[in-house]
């Protein structure tokens, strides 16, 4: 139990004066601006948006700058901003197949149409440490340029006109939000994937991994990995009609896994779904193994492994929840443990009597 | 009938175009553009700019049930000049002037005296800039298109 203490405040005042003086560093280096975090650690910015759970890579910059660059920190503070805010709508969904692709790969099929294009990516550098960039070596030439590959169609959907694999599922109707009302057990699939999305990623990471170690195999394929930005529409009450608020950027992943059917039903491919802000491709691809684990239930598998038990993996899955449990540990608990401490004096006597007594 | 219905499509096709058009464009040529008008009219404002939330949403695979993804910020305004139609603004993120800029734009755009200049002047421009920028993003991406190449295993 944490009972509440008095005091401190000095002390407490003095920490913050000196959190903030380490967060300047020396004075004589020049202070990071939010726009440089936005621009050069767009990585950490998409994951505070992510994770965070809200896009708006000011915001993300500023949480960063603020947390030192803890990312786990930063996020918490987007959130705890977050219900500063009123929400004014809820969007249309989404229509990742149109928009700006800045890169689209599969790994089922060699050729797709519009290609496979690799965009910015970390694959294929050979992770060597560039001194040259610590020396602030001048940029290469402008990058090369070519024709836009125009419409890329989802590659699932040349899978699915020969019905050789599940079709998404059908329907329009509004969401849970676990937002706005706690997650109940069992989970519907909507409301798991709002989970995932903002969930830790090194915990969607694991367990993903997890699946791919046995526990849980499913056999997955990156069908398709998709960086795209998309357009984000509203309908506002007075208008009637969508109206596009500005284009976001999101990656996607359309996991492929090994069949199901049933006596009615024949084989197909299964799928999982990943989708998060910005570019964050490993999340989404955790998150899509995450996901069709997840559906064990559904498809009518046996729930053996940690990555099928959707109450274990979405009661752990956020951080802000999970650092601030871990993290009370710190805060005084010095009646409580005054209460262990007697208790235990008490039990080591009767222990000594009990010895004395047999001797 | 029919014939109204698509005269009405058309001008909500129109209109979302120039809404999208003010939503994306950057804050400083909005700005620009308002203050080369040169008009500085009296308006009243039916609603302040607001900062509030979207929840954006997905659909599962893509293309199926939608699921919430997470929220992203908005900022609203609704402006009338004189007595004039009503301007909406609704643009991302959280600049107040922004979206009182488009919603001021978005009410002159609605006067047919004005209608097409402001389209000649400010819109157009915008969206051709909007467009060449992402063709330029479009051009760069296809340069990093692959061919892999199918290696064959031993000899049959």
């Amino acid at each position: 139990m944490y009972v509440a203490v008095k005091g401190g405040e000095k002390a407490i005042d003095a920490a913050h004066a000196l959190l903030a003086r380490e967060r300047r560093g020396d004075p004589a280096v020049p202070a990071l601006d939010l726009t440089q975090i936005a621009q050069q650690l767009g990585r950490a910015v998409d994951r505070v948006m992510t994770e965070g759970s809200i896009y708006d890579p000011e915001l993300a910059a500023l949480a960063i700058k603020q947390a030192m660059g803890d990312l786990v920190e930063a996020i918490f503070l987007l959130r705890a901003y977050r219900t500063t805010l009123p929400r004014l709508a809820a969007s249309q969904p989404v229509e990742t197949d149109r928009g700006l692709v800045r890169r689209r790969i599969s790994a089922v099929f060699k050729d797709v149409p519009g290609g496979q294009v690799l965009g910015s990516t970390f694959d294929y550098t050979h992770r060597l440490l560039d001194f040259a960039l610590a020396a602030g070596t001048p940029l290469p030439d402008p990058v090369a340029t070519s024709e836009p590959i125009g419409a890329a169609p989802r590659v699932a959907d040349m899978l699915g006109r020969d019905g050789l694999i599940e079709p998404p599922p059908p329907g329009d109707a509004v969401p849970g939000d676990l937002t706005r009302q706690p997650i109940d057990f069992p989970a519907d699939r909507a409301l798991r994937l709002q989970n995932l999305a903002r969930g830790d990623e090194g915990w969607l990471l694991a367990l993903g991994y997890s699946t791919q170690r046995g526990y849980a195999r499913n056999h997955p394929f990156a069908g398709e990995i998709r960086i795209v930005d998309v357009a984000v529409e509203i309908v506002p009450e007075e208008l009637g009609f969508p109206v596009e608020i500005g284009e976001i950027t999101v990656s996607e992943c359309d996991m492929v896994n090994q069949f199901g059917g049933s006596a009615t039903a024949a084989p197909a491919f299964t799928r999982g779904y990943g989708l998060v802000f910005g570019q964050s491709e490993r999340k989404a691809m955790a998150m899509a193994l995450v996901d069709r684990a997840l559906r064990a239930r559904e498809l009518g598998e046996p729930i053996a492994a940690p990555a099928q038990d959707e109450e274990f993996v979405l009661s752990h899955s956020d951080n802000v929840e999970a650092s601030g449990f871990v993290q009370h540990l710190k805060l005084p608990h010095h009646v409580d443990f005054q209460s262990e401490l007697d208790l235990l004096r008490r039990l080591r006597a009767e222990h000594d009597q009990r010895k004395t007594a047999a001797e | 009938m029919s014939r109204q219905i698509s005269d009405l499509s058309g001008k909500i096709d129109q209109r979302r175009f120039w809404m999208a058009t003010l939503a994306k464009a950057a804050p400083a040529d909005l700005e620009q553009a308002w203050s080369d008008l040169g008009l500085q009219p009296a308006f009243t404002r039916l609603r302040p700019a607001e900062t509030g939330l979207v929840m954006v949403r997905g659909r599962i695979s893509g293309s199926g049930q939608p699921f919430n993804l997470g929220e992203m910020t908005m900022t609203r305004a609704a402006v009338r000049i004189e007595n004039g139609p009503t301007g909406f603004g609704h643009v991302a993120g959280r600049n107040a002037r922004h979206a009182e800029l488009a919603a001021l734009f978005d009410a002159l755009l609605q006067d047919p005296e004005r209608h097409a200049a402001l389209m000649a002047g400010v819109i157009r421009p915008l969206a051709t800039r909007a467009a060449d920028e992402k063709t330029r993003k479009a051009s760069e991406v296809a340069a990093t298109k692959v061919d892999f190449f199918t290696l064959v295993r031993g000899e049959d």
